[in-house]
């Protein structure tokens, strides 16, 4: 989700929050942090260390793999079945009699709720800064790879989730671990799903949680000035707990009607900047093909933009981490696949989309400077090309959209508050059905999580602590470790369910009702 | 002239008269009245996490409700006054549903009560009444 190298921009960007924090509150950091690091370094460090010699991440090779593979394995079906997938979100298929059920447009809507945010914004604003244009180019060929391993993982989320005779589900990866490894006679699901459980509650604390109370208390101290960020936690805490806790269905309603909303406002924005410097869209591409190949000076040539390309990827659009298959699995139909088809536009809304919109417009901008005679980009001592204004990360984008519109910088902040907080309320819930898998359904354990998922807001936007934040970071990617390798063993099943499903498609059986 | 009457209801006093209209006029034809309630609904409609996960069991409770609490009571007072009753509950847009219950079911008529909303509250939530009269598939009385 969210890289060391965003954080590091956007605390370059001048948004540091330690000033603001009670002096006491500083010395509890200190030690929190130390010991913290002290025990955690090790995890955090294997899991985003390098390939010897180089700055790739293995993390990110595993998931681009994983995408590679699922690709292949499924024959290209994010192009097969992408105009079917759109049939499907548009209701054609539905029978009219489910009406009142989850549509494939509701589960689809709230999963792209927990992915798009700021990684969208600030991250794709880092990759640019350090990749350059070509990074954008590795970008989107990550994003349609990792469309085939949601396809995987929410077939299987709704295939094996557990229904109760009270009428709700639960799924996951947690249920089709242990029920699709059974199934196939293979030892271990049990374990693979506790590990996962694991990781998604340290993943929905901390990335899912934390970083964004932290940012979001960043991006109103941007607006407004410094304040304690405790006060910020405090709010944000109050909301989520209205609403998680207290069923608080209209703070719910607001923020998902207001969340997709900023989400358009954002894209058209760009397409506006984009169509109003419409001479330079051959010039823009031309740089994005040029740069994927040559580098056009960036540190680390091609080599460099593609690193920076596959992480934002990876690390947007969270395709191979199980959290989606979490949401999509609530969804009411006949057919898992079903659901699969609607889940693989999730990785191509978010990434190819909204992520190469944000590329778009900081290149166009001209807020990344280049020679003059060699047309190479300038690169700073830190590794970053040299930008107008001398920003980075979310400021860079904001800059970008600035050169535009004037007012862009207060949307773009209201925006990257929204997305916070139905990301944190996505990730509440991640890490809650991670919870009861662990700890067994009931109103009791159900509160403990919350009331923790509360507490955590209040310290991510109170104080820094940065070793905290790079833990639940690699708890996230974790969760990915412990499901690829775990969806590698069940795609056989997906591949059953598809090639049945598409059978019954081309002999006339499964009908529009529309 | 027989036919089946469907007669757009939601327990309001708009909706009691539209649905006695109607059975007068059923009664002295010999013909069905179709009692429909409609949940409103929206498949595009943004819901949390949570929601999604509850969305099956609330969709059972509310069709419970709908049933006990207003379309049994409804049906047992209205019955044995010479006109055959039929209920049905349904989830989507009021107007939509109610036409495409008309189409499926080869109505001959449509019945609606005018709820009585200002011209204003009608501009700002739409109107069923005036939604139906544009696309109804059949003649449409609008029981004031």
């Amino acid at each position: 989700m969210y890289p060391k190298a965003t954080r590091a921009a956007l605390a370059a960007a001048g948004l540091s929050l330690t000033g603001a924090a009670p002096a006491f509150a500083q010395s509890l950091d200190e030690t929190v942090n130390q010991i913290f690091a002290a025990s955690t370094g090790w995890f955090v460090n294997f899991i985003f260390s390098p390939f010897p010699g180089t700055s790739f991440p293995w993390i990110v090779a595993w998931l681009v793999a994983a995408a590679t593979v699922f690709t292949f394995y499924f024959l290209f079906i994010q192009f097969r079945a992408f105009g079917h997938a759109i049939s499907l979100v548009k209701g054609d298929y539905s029978d009219p009699d489910d009406a009142g059920e989850v549509s494939h447009f509701q589960a689809l809507a709230t999963a792209l709720s927990g992915t798009v945010g700021l990684g969208n914004i600030a991250g794709v604003a880092v990759a640019v800064g350090i990749g350059g244009p070509g990074a954008t180019f590795w970008m989107i060929l990550a994003g349609l790879m990792g469309m085939a391993s949601k396809f995987t993982e929410c077939t299987l989320g709704v295939k094996y989730r557990n229904e109760y005779p009270d009428g709700t589900v639960s799924g996951g990866p947690m249920y089709y671990l242990t029920k699709g490894f059974a199934e196939r006679g293979l030892p271990g699901g049990k374990f693979l799903a506790v590990m996962f459980s694991i990781f998604c509650i340290l993943g929905a604390l901390g990335g899912g949680n934390m970083f964004q109370s932290n940012q979001a208390h960043q991006q109103i101290t941007g607006i407004v000035g410094p304040y304690p960020g405790w006060i910020t936690g405090v709010i944000f805490a109050g909301v989520v707990f209205a609403v998680i806790v207290g069923g608080l269905k209209s703070i719910a309603k607001v923020t998902e009607k207001v969340v997709p909303f900023m989400g358009v406002l954002y894209v058209l924005s760009a397409l506006v900047i984009i169509a109003m410097n419409a001479d330079m869209i051959g010039w823009a591409f031309g740089q994005i093909f040029a740069g994927a190949f040559t580098g056009l000076g960036v540190a680390g040539g091609m080599v460099g933009a593609l690193i920076q390309g596959f992480k934002r990827a990876a690390f947007s659009n969270e395709a191979g981490v199980g959290s989606a298959a979490i949401a999509h699995s609530a969804v009411r139909t006949k057919e898992p696949i079903t659901e699969g088809f609607v889940s693989l536009l999730e990785p191509f809304i978010d990434t190819v989309v909204i992520c190469t919109m944000t590329a778009l417009v900081i290149i166009i901008s001209g807020q990344l400077l280049t020679d003059p005679e060699t047309g190479l980009y300038l690169v700073g001592e830190s590794g970053m090309i040299q930008t107008a204004d001398g920003t980075s990360g979310v400021s860079l984008t904001s800059a970008a959209f600035a050169s535009a519109f004037s007012w862009f910088p207060y949307v773009l902040a209201l925006a990257v508050v929204l997305f916070a907080f139905s990301t944190m309320i996505s990730w509440s819930y991640y890490g809650l059905k991670a919870w009861t898998y662990l700890f067994g359904e009931g109103r009791g354990q159900e509160l403990t999580f919350k009331v923790i998922f509360c507490i955590f807001v209040v310290i991510g936007a109170a104080a820094n602590l940065g070793p905290v934040i790079d833990f639940s970071d690699a708890a996230i990617f974790a969760m990915a470790v412990v499901n690829v390798f775990g969806l590698y063993f069940l795609m056989p099943i997906v591949k059953r369910e598809l090639d049945s499903y598409l059978a019954r498609l081309k002999s006339g059986e499964i009908k529009k009702f529309h | 002239m027989s036919g089946i009457f469907v007669v757009g209801f939601d327990g309001s006093e708009a909706a009691h008269r539209a649905l006695d209209f109607a059975i007068e006029r059923a009664a002295a034809q010999g013909g069905t009245v179709l009692i429909a309630h409609v949940l409103e609904w929206s498949p595009y409609s943004f819901l949390t996490p949570n929601e999604l996960e509850e969305r099956h069991k609330r969709r059972r409770e509310e069709l419970e409700r709908a049933e006990t609490a207003l379309m049994a009571p409804v049906v047992k007072k209205v019955s044995g006054r010479g006109a055959e009753i039929e209920s049905v509950i349904r989830y989507g847009k009021i107007a939509d549903v109610l036409c495409e219950i008309a189409k499926s079911k080869k109505a001959a008529q449509i019945f609606i009560g005018r709820n009585g909303h200002s011209a204003l509250g009608a501009r700002v939530f739409g109107s069923v009444a005036s939604a139906l009269v544009q696309t109804a598939p059949v003649p449409c009385t609008i029981v004031p």
